[in-house]
Order: structure tokens, then sequence, then C-alpha cells
């Protein structure tokens, strides 16, 4: 596909115009920028914990970055990660706790759960849209209040923890993701299965993108609209399922986050990864594998947040800033890419119009 | 000699291109002078920058012998200059005199009765019969193009460039818009008529001044200039208008459409009770006004409509419980009106858009994986048969392409696939002759070799050219069907306005 | 309790909730008007709440009875201030507007935090006292409606309700209203009719960063009293509000009175034993499936305006 590299660079610069903001907002409060950015980085990679949890991190950031990008590839903008990430985490967890089956087979019903749960919560936007014209944008914001307030009663109702009545019980071992073999290779960090199946999924929506006949038709669904139903593609059929694998991709990040990295669920809490997982998603240019990058990128950023502040006083949020400030640029470097394609269709409508005078010129001469 | 308006010399040049090339332009007053020139020959960018939204590269604007600067629309308005646009740029939810007084307020608080009062002795006094309390949605688009008239007449213009304003009438609309014109210069005003329509520039302009590729070619005076002439200096070279074909010889019947009734969005009859057919090895060319049921006909032989009742067959076979893909497969192709809305993803490849109705069969997909190979055979075999150009073959992006190679390409895609019947709805819109020539012949090709063609075309000239018979549609209904060497423009031109032909079928 | 005694209760706490609510909405209702969607009010809100605060806490020592007003002036500021990035994204560079409200929302959470954390230590900004509610003289004395509107009010809801009024004789009665709504229809018509239409738009922008500003302002100096760095989507609320409201002033009056209320019913149902039978999963997340409900109704007849979202490109028409 041609401008890959274009998009390349304008990813680039954007995580570089992030990075300079940060450093003025460190230089603003009295601390070094440099020494704020070492910290930062040796938070995330210093040893080989560091290094797993960063892995972590970024095993959800991956999950929620695919399920937004894979909505925006049809056209859609789905701001329900996080909500879907809830209704997935929660089923993961009721299967964790509840169904009494040997480890590989709960383990493959959890992730299930997980996938199903968010691939339902995905479903009504996107048939909302596709029947009705419903603004997704809108529609996900209120599916992830309304899962907020699911998981608020029904986890002190069915699944309570033993101490608290904001949270559920413990995940228990032979149900969690995590494993004795990664702990001990990252050296007790929260690494855990969940960063094998964001790869998977990176691998199967990749593979579904770019060589299946679904890949080609959410594509053309997104591209337009109209030329897809010209050439008998199924528009409305496309958008719900388009939403509902996001759905289920946002759901597996909630099976794997409260059954791998977490041990229960928290209740009160509508998570911050959906809404990264916008940020990862624009960033890595709505390619599977730019999410990965920079689920990797993102996951490093919080993964150091602590120990930077620890090492100087520079509060944790510089993180967030600097990833809300990479948006940002993001959605001015698109404006970028506009430019470029504004720049380009003058060039061509010029060049329709040589190509014009020079038909005529033919004809005359012939 | 006192003009109203000169332009002087101008140039404008685009990346790539001179759109005008030393142009000069003199309107007396109280004339009515047409500006005719092909598409692209670049007759609105010099009436953009006479009204300030272009700036000359080269060259002077005088205004009644005096030289003025028009760096925007404001100061061109203020120079008594105004211009009626081709796509009206009214807002649809606003009121008539909300529409005009736009821009032109007069006070902060609104003073809608007060303006009102002044539009109404207006439209009055210019003969403009319109209700200034209407909205823009609910009026007819006769009656929106007034509206645009009055607009200018509201900031007391005294130059009026009207840009291709007979495109969406019917042919009583123009005449009336004929008399509006006559009524305005008999006022005063001063008027340039934007049009390549030889036959009205005949019926009610006095000079006409022609460029052809950005440059000034001359200036005629109507009454003593022939359209034959007129059409030479436009087009540079001896014009034929007839194109060469031999006699259809028409077979069965290949599409058969019976009492079709079809709803629009607002719940009105946009088909009524219509019938026609089309033989195989015939092309039935289907003429009117745009607007008229055209869009509905082929929205609902598609599929992409259901109608209220009546019934479509192909060879036989009923199309109404077909999906759109099914028709598609039955032996439908169809080269839509708007090639960048629906025919073509310009984000996609040229090639991925010749297989957009068939990437989902072998040879193109198998087991519901893609087959690039198979896929870019045929994307390089249609390119070559169908003479498309572009930068990098299949692999260029569609966008990238000319309108031409643009639609020859989905020409190519359609009639690749080996139809029975063959929709071309305004096919060489916007095109150069070079590629409205390309493509005329390939229709006839098609029609040779056995296949049913329907053509529907704003452009009656198109239809004559091509169309074995010819249906008139107005109103979403038929109101004739004729052999086109049995009738002329005159009569069809009558028919679209829905008068029916001397005796009854 | 009867009906009429638990609605004067719960009444000012509806309306505590509806008003700022009610700003935020009219803001975006500007923004919307003139062509630009903004998904940020969010931010804008905890921009505002965030300026309110700091702004209070410094003042309230000094000067304690302009503290208020000045820390919601504050607010209207920072409101204004922080949306120039998003009417600079999408009105000069034709950003994505959605995604550029999207990142004003993550930067402005984001931001306030990180700068409330380097002034205060913990995230949160206390003030010491919001405004009093009072009863309206003369007017609280009328049968029937007197205690219901006008008893234990804060003065903000009358200052909101007059700019609410304001807003609606600007937008329908005057030029600058016409311009404004012409913008958000068919930007070209008003181009040609030369009208500025990035100034149209910007001013639409500012005055959702102001209003939505002042909104979250409000939230700290009557029902909160300490800035915890997010207003808990009530921006987004306030979105949907305009949804449902049709893009109208009164719309919206009626769409977030119907929220406020029905986010207090949800909070004080286990108080009122008519309410508490009711289960409280059903009461906290019926404005958000109620507020579905609505779009699908309206999605056939929807008054959006037709330009609202599309980036404007001078010179196409």
């Amino acid at each position: 596909m041609r401008n890959n590299k274009n998009v390349f660079f304008m990813s680039l610069s954007a995580v570089f115009l992030g990075l300079v903001a940060g450093a003025l907002l460190m230089a603003a409060i009295g601390s070094d920028p440099l020494e704020g950015y070492t910290y930062l980085f040796k938070g995330g990679l210093m040893n080989i914990e560091r290094v797993g949890n960063t892995l972590a991190t970024a095993t959800t950031l991956t999950l929620t970055g695919l399920s937004v990008a894979f909505a925006f590839k049809t056209g859609l903008f789905n701001i329900g990660a996080a909500g879907q990430m809830l209704m997935g985490g929660l089923c993961a967890t009721a299967v964790a706790l509840l169904v009494p089956v040997p480890r590989l087979i709960l383990l493959l019903l959890t992730i299930g759960a997980g996938f199903l749960g968010g691939a339902l919560w995905g479903f009504l936007p996107g048939y909302l849209k596709a029947r009705f014209n419903v603004h997704e944008v809108v529609a996900t914001i209120m599916m992830n209040w309304i899962a907020y307030w699911v998981v608020y009663y029904t986890v002190p109702a069915w699944l309570k923890g033993a101490y608290l009545e904001t949270e559920s019980r413990l995940i228990p071992e032979v149900a969690s993701l995590r494993t004795p073999w990664l702990d001990s290779l990252f050296e007790g960090s929260y690494l855990n299965l969940g960063i094998f199946i964001a790869l998977g999924a990176v691998i199967v929506i990749s593979v579904i993108l770019r060589k299946s006949t679904l890949g080609y038709e959410l594509k053309a669904v997104g591209y337009n609209r109209s030329a897809a139903e010209y050439g008998g593609i199924r528009v409305e059929r496309n958008v719900i399922l388009s939403m509902m694998i996001a759905g289920g991709l946002a759901g597996l990040a909630g099976a794997t986050f409260y059954t791998g990295y977490a041990s229960n669920m928290q209740i009160g809490i509508l998570p911050n990864q959906g809404f990264d997982g916008i940020a990862v998603a624009l960033l890595g240019a709505t390619e599977p594998w730019g999410v990965f990058a920079s689920a990797l990128f993102f996951g490093l950023l919080h993964s150091g947040k602590g120990f930077m502040n620890a090492m100087t006083s520079i509060p944790p949020e510089i993180s967030d800033t600097i990833i809300a400030t990479i948006i940002y640029f993001t959605a001015t470097s698109v404006l970028l890419g506009r430019f470029w394609s504004r720049w380009k269709r003058r060039k061509k409508e010029a060049r329709d119009a040589a190509q014009q005078i020079k038909d005529m010129k033919d004809k005359e001469e012939a | 000699m006192d003009y109203v308006v000169e332009m002087l010399q101008i140039r404008k040049e685009f990346p790539g291109v001179v759109a005008n090339d030393g142009i000069t332009l003199q309107v007396r007053p109280q004339e009515i002078h047409a500006l005719l020139g092909e598409n692209g020959a670049g007759k609105s960018t010099l009436m953009s920058i006479l009204f300030g939204l272009y700036h000359p590269d080269r060259g002077s604007i005088r205004i009644r012998g005096k030289e003025v600067r028009i760096t925007d629309p404001n100061v061109a308005n203020r120079l008594g200059i105004g211009m009626v646009h081709q796509h009206f740029q009214l807002v649809h939810n606003f009121t008539v005199t909300e529409n005009i007084i736009l821009g032109s307020e007069g006070s902060f608080v609104l003073e809608r009765s007060k303006a009102a009062r002044k539009i109404k002795e207006l439209s009055k006094r210019y003969g403009l019969n319109i209700d200034e309390n209407a909205k823009i949605e609910d009026i007819s688009v006769g009656m929106q193009q007034r509206v645009e008239i009055l607009k200018m007449l509201y900031r007391n213009a005294e130059l009026l460039i009207f840009d291709e304003p007979t495109a969406v009438l019917t042919p009583q609309e123009i005449e009336e818009l004929m008399e509006i014109m006559r009524n305005l210069v008999r006022e005063g005003k001063s008027i340039i008529l934007i049009t390549h329509k030889l036959r009205e520039i005949k019926a009610v302009a006095d000079r006409c001044t022609v460029i052809r590729r950005g440059k000034y070619i001359g200036t005629v005076d109507v009454k003593e200039t022939s359209q034959q002439e007129m059409a030479s200096m436009m087009v540079g070279r001896e014009v034929s208008f007839k194109v060469d074909k031999k006699l259809s010889e028409p077979g069965e019947v290949v599409l058969e459409v019976h009492d079709l009734s079809v709803l629009d969005a607002r719940k009105y009859k946009a088909l009524k009770n219509l019938s026609l057919s089309v033989r195989s090895g015939e092309i039935l060319g289907l003429a009117g006004v745009d607007g008229n049921g055209q869009r509905e006909l082929v929205e609902t032989i598609t599929g992409l409509r259901t109608p209220l009742s009546g019934t479509m067959t192909l060879r036989g076979k009923p199309l109404n419980p077909l999906s759109r893909r099914e028709r598609s497969e039955s032996g439908i192709a169809h080269i839509p009106e708007d090639r960048q809305k629906h025919g073509l993803v310009l984000e996609f490849t040229v090639g991925e858009n010749l297989i957009l109705k068939s990437y989902y069969r072998p040879p193109f997909s198998y087991r519901g994986f893609l087959n690039f190979q198979n896929i870019r055979e045929q994307g390089r075999r249609i390119m070559e048969l169908f003479d498309v150009r572009s930068g990098e073959g299949i692999d260029s992006p569609a966008g990238g392409l000319s309108g031409g190679n643009q639609q020859k390409a989905i020409v190519g895609r359609e009639i690749d696939s080996n139809p029975d019947l063959l929709l071309a709805v305004q096919p060489t819109r916007g095109l150069d002759v070079g590629a409205i020539e390309y493509i005329h012949k390939r229709l006839v090709e098609q029609r040779d070799s056995g296949k049913a063609v329907l053509l529907i075309s704003l452009e009656l000239e198109e239809i004559f050219n091509l169309a074995d018979r010819i249906a008139v549609i107005n109103s979403g209904e038929i109101v004739d069907i004729v052999k086109t060497e049995e009738t002329n423009e005159q009569e069809v031109g009558l028919m679209m306005a829905g008068v029916q032909r001397g005796e009854s079928r | 309790m009867d009906i009429w005694h638990i609605l004067i209760q719960i009444f000012p706490y509806a309306v505590a909730l509806t008003i700022p609510l009610l700003i935020t909405s009219l803001g975006g209702l500007f923004s919307e008007r003139s062509g630009v969607v903004n998904i940020g009010l969010e931010g804008l809100m905890v921009m505002g709440f965030f300026a309110a605060a700091i702004t209070v806490q410094r003042l309230e020592v000094l000067v304690p009875a302009q503290a208020i007003p000045l820390g919601l002036l504050a607010a209207a500021v920072a409101g204004v201030l922080f949306s120039l990035l998003h009417a600079f994204a999408s009105i000069n560079l034709n950003a994505d507007q959605i995604i550029s409200g999207t990142a004003i929302n993550m930067m402005a959470t984001a931001l306030t935090v990180y700068l409330a954390r380097t002034i205060t230590g913990s995230g949160n900004i206390r003030i010491r006292s919001g405004i009093l509610r009072q009863n309206i003289p003369g007017l609280a004395d009328l049968p029937g409606i007197g205690p219901l509107l006008f008893t234990q009010t804060y003065w903000t809801t009358w200052v909101v309700l007059a700019l609410l009024a304001i807003s609606w004789f600007l937008l329908y009665k005057t030029s600058f209203g016409l311009r404004l709504r012409a913008c958000g229809e068919h930007p070209s018509s008003a181009a040609s009719a030369g009208i500025n239409v990035y100034r149209m738009r910007y001013l639409g922008v500012m005055i959702s960063g102001a209003f939505a500003g002042l909104g979250g302002g409000i939230i700290l100096v009557t029902y909160s009293g300490e800035f915890n760095g997010t207003v808990a989507g009530l921006g987004f609320l306030a979105l949907a509000a305009l949804i449902f409201g049709q893009w109208k002033p009164l719309g919206v009056l009626g769409a977030t009175l119907f929220f406020g209320f029905a986010s207090t019913v949800a909070n004080v149902s286990q108080v009122i034993p008519q309410l508490a039978v009711i289960p409280p999963l059903l009461l906290k997340s019926f404005p958000y499936v109620v507020t579905l409900i609505a779009l699908v109704l309206f999605s056939k007849t929807s008054q959006a305006p037709k330009a609202a979202g599309q980036p404007y490109y001078p010179g196409q028409g």
C-alpha cells in the first residue's frame, strides 16, 4: 500500500511533539526534563521485571487499540472500548469464579466469555448505527455508563469479595492467566498469558484486514459506503459485524486484564485503557502491527511513571498528558495527510484539465 | 463605447495548467452576453475571478471604465456584481427571506417583516413570483433559482452572472427564465450567461464570447452566427453531431418493467405505474429533466430501492425477490451517475476497484480469502482493453486518475462482466470530448453485440446520437416512447415538459 | 411524605445537577450550530472545574466576597482558552473533529491533575465554602410554585437561565444568530454571502468553551466543593442532551431537566420508600437507556445542523 512512509513519519512526528510538550511541562514545574525522561524510560525497562510489566500493560492496550482500529477501518468510531472491556471482564470473571472445570477448559471458556461479552456490548451500538443511523459516538458513550452500573451492582450481588463490598472475589489460581513459568521468567511481574492472546489477535486481525473478503468489504464500507452498496455489499451487516468484532477485542482486553494482570474486578471504575486504546489506534495508524508498536510505547510510559515520580517529584499524570498531546498531534497530522491529499487532488484536477487539453490536441491532429 | 465590465488579458494559472491565458471579455450595458466553452475551458475560473473568489495573475478588470481590484465576494457585491451559482447557495431550512438577507441583514436585531416587504416589492417589479415566507426545502427548483436572482437584486446588483442556469430546469421553466432575463435587461441590468447550450444562446443572447482551452477565441454577434459556427469555435474543428452507427436489429425483450410504482424519501410517488421494455440489440434512451424519477428507476432496477407495486423481469425472470448482488449476477451491469460516489472507492487501487462486484467469488477469492494474483491479472486485462491510463497501473489509487480514466475503468468493469442489460446513467458527465467519443463507441458496440442498453441522460444530444428509441419521463410517468428517427429535439423537449404527442400511442 | 413534598425536597438537588448540564449543553449548541462538533465538552468542564478551584482556593481567604464570582470567571476564561486548541485543529487544520475533541478530553483530565498535584500534593483541591442557597424574597412566598422554584436556590441558577434566554434571543432574533446557523447548515452559502465562516466557527467553539468551563465551575461551587480531576461523564451527558433537545435551546432545557431529575431520583431512591423498590441498577442506567431510545426515535427527523462535523474548504460549493 502506498503512503506507508508518510504515515510512519506522521506518527513519529506526533510522538516527538508529544514528548516535547511533556518536556515543557516538566520544565514548567521546575524539574529537569532529561532527568525526568531518563527515569521514565528506565522505569519501564530497567530490569526484567519492569520489562514484564511494560509488556503486561501493552497487552491490554494492544487489544483495546485493535478494537478501536478495527472499527475505524469500517468508518466507525468506537469510544465504547471501556464499557466493552468491563462487560468482557465481567463475563470472564463470572466464568472464572463460578465454573468448576479443569484449567485448560476453564481458560478457554474464560477467554471466550470475555470475547462474547464484549461482542454483545458492541452489537447494540452497531445495530443502532446500521438500522437507525444513530451516531456510534454517543451510543457507545451511553453503553459505557450502562456497563459501569451493571458491574457496580452485579459484582456485589453475585461475585462479592470476601473482604470488601467494592470488589469481586479473587480469581482462583486455576482460572488466572498468570502462569508460574512467566512469573519466574519475568521475576514476578504482572505479565501473563494475555500477551500471547494479544499477539494472536494482532496476527488474526492483520490477516483479516489484508487478505480476506471480509476485510475487503469492511474497508470498502469504511471508505465509501455508497460505492460499497453499489457493489452489492451488505452495509448494515458489515457495520454490525465490525462493531461486534471490535467489541469482542475490547472484551478480550477485559478478560486478560481482570483475570490476568489483576486478580479481581473493582467496581466504580471506567477503565482508562479503553480510552487510551483510541490513542494507541491513532498513533498506530490503525494498522495492527502499528497498534502493537504504539501499545508497547504507551505501556512503557505507563510502567515508568511510578518510578519517575519516586525519583523526581514529577507527577505520574505527565504520562497521560503526553499521551493526550500525542493524540492531539495525530489528529492534526491526519490533517497533514489531508493537506497532502488535498494538494494531490488539486494537482489531479490540474492534470485532468491538462489531460483534456492534450486529448483535444490529439483529436485535432488526428 | 462604454462597457459595464471589462476583463482584459486575464491570466490565471494553477499548478500544472493555465486556466485562463490572456482572456478578454467586454460586456456592454443592458446586453445579455454569453460565455461559451466546453467543460474545463476556463469559464468558471474566469467568472470566479470576476466574483472575487480568485485573483488573476495578470490582467486587469474595469467597471464602467474605472480599474478595480476584486479581492472577495463582498467587494464584488459592492461593485454591483452578483452571481447565480450552478449549485444553489441556499440554506435548506431557512425561509426565502432569511436566505436573501443573510449577510446583508442591515441591523443586529433582525427585521424580518421589513425585509419581506422589500423582497415582495422586488419580486413584483421583475416578475419573479415567489413566496417570501416559504422554506427553501419546500419550494421547486425553478423557484429556488429565482430566490438566487432576488439575492442579487436585493443587493442592487447591476451585472448578473448566470452559471449554467438551465441544467436543472424543465423546458417550461427555461422559457420563464429567459423571459426574466429579458425583464432584467429592460430594467437596466446587464447579464453574463455561462453556458454550453447553443440553442439557448441563440434564443436569448446578444453577443457571445468563446473560449477554448483557456484561450480567447473570439466574440460574435449571436444573430449573425449559426450554432454550427459557434460550436466549431468552441471545439476547434468541424463538429459533426452524429455518431456513426448502423441500424439496430432488436431481438427479444431483455428488461420488462410493468406498472412500477415507487415511493421517494418523502413518501410521494416518484414513479407512477411506469412501464417500459428494452430489447437485446437496441439502445433505449430515457430523456427527461433531472429529478423526474430517473434516479428512483435506476435504484429500483438495481435493487437499492423496493417498489410499492409493479413488476420487473429480466429475460422473464422476476427481479423483485433478488438481492442487489443476485441481480448483478443475473446480468445487470450499471454505469452509475456519480462515478466518485457510487462507482469507485477512491482509496482503493484500480485493481481493487475493478473487482468491486466480483471479489467474493472464484477466481478472485476462495473460501473467504482473496487471490491477489488473479485479481491483478483481471485488472491488467481490463485496463488494457479499455485504455485506462494511470500513473502506477493497477496499483494506482483510483482517486488519482483523471475523470475520463475513472469512467473508462468503470465502463470496463461493467462491460467486461458480459451483462445482458447495461444501465448507463449520465455516462459522459463532466468528461472531455475524447473520453465522450470513446464511451459512446463502446456503448454502440455493446448494442451491436446483442446487449440491451438503457441509456439515461440529461443531454438530449447524447440521446439523439445513441438511442434507437426514446422514452420520455416526466413526474414519474412515461409520457411516450418514440423511434428516434421519427422525432426531433423540439418534440422531445415538449414531452419532457409533460405535453403529449399529437396522437395517442 | 406525599409526592408533592418529595418533589419539593428533591427539586433543589435536581436543579443543582441540571444547571451545569444545561450551560454546558448550551455551549455545545453554539459550537455545533456553527458547524463544529465538540466532543471535548467533558474536558472543557474539567478545565473550568480546575480553574475555579484554584482561583477560589487562593482568593477565598483574601477576598471572601469576590472569590466565587472571580472563580467562575476564571472557569469561563480557562474554557475559552482551552477550546482554542480544538478550534484551531478543527477549523484551520480541518482535523477530524471527533479525534480532536477526544484529545481535548484526555489532555484536560491529565493536565489538570498534573497541575493540581504539583500545587497541592494530592490531586484534589478543596474550597472552604461554596454558594449558599437562598430563598428569593417575595417570590418564595407565591403559592405552589414559590416553595418549589424560588426557595433554596443558587444564584448561579438564575445566571444560567438568563444566559439561556439571551442565547435563544441571539440565535433566532439577531443577524449574528442567522449567520451562525447558516455556517452550520450550509457554509458555502454563508461564504458567498460574504460571511467569514472561519470567524463564526471560532466564535461558536469559544462560546462552547466559556459555557462548558462555567459549567465545571458551577459544579465546584454548588454541590461538589472539591476538585477531583473528573466530572464523571457530565460533559458527554450534555452532548446527549443536546441531541435529545434537537439543537434547540428550549429542547435542551427540557432534556437537561430530565437528566437532572433522573439522576437525582436514582441517587436518593434508597431514602424514599416509594422509590426504593425499584432496582438501583435500573434507576442509575435509566438516563442512558432513555437517551439511546431517544436517539433512535429522533434518527429520522434529526434536526442536526447539516454541515456539523464536516470540514469546510473554501471554494467548494
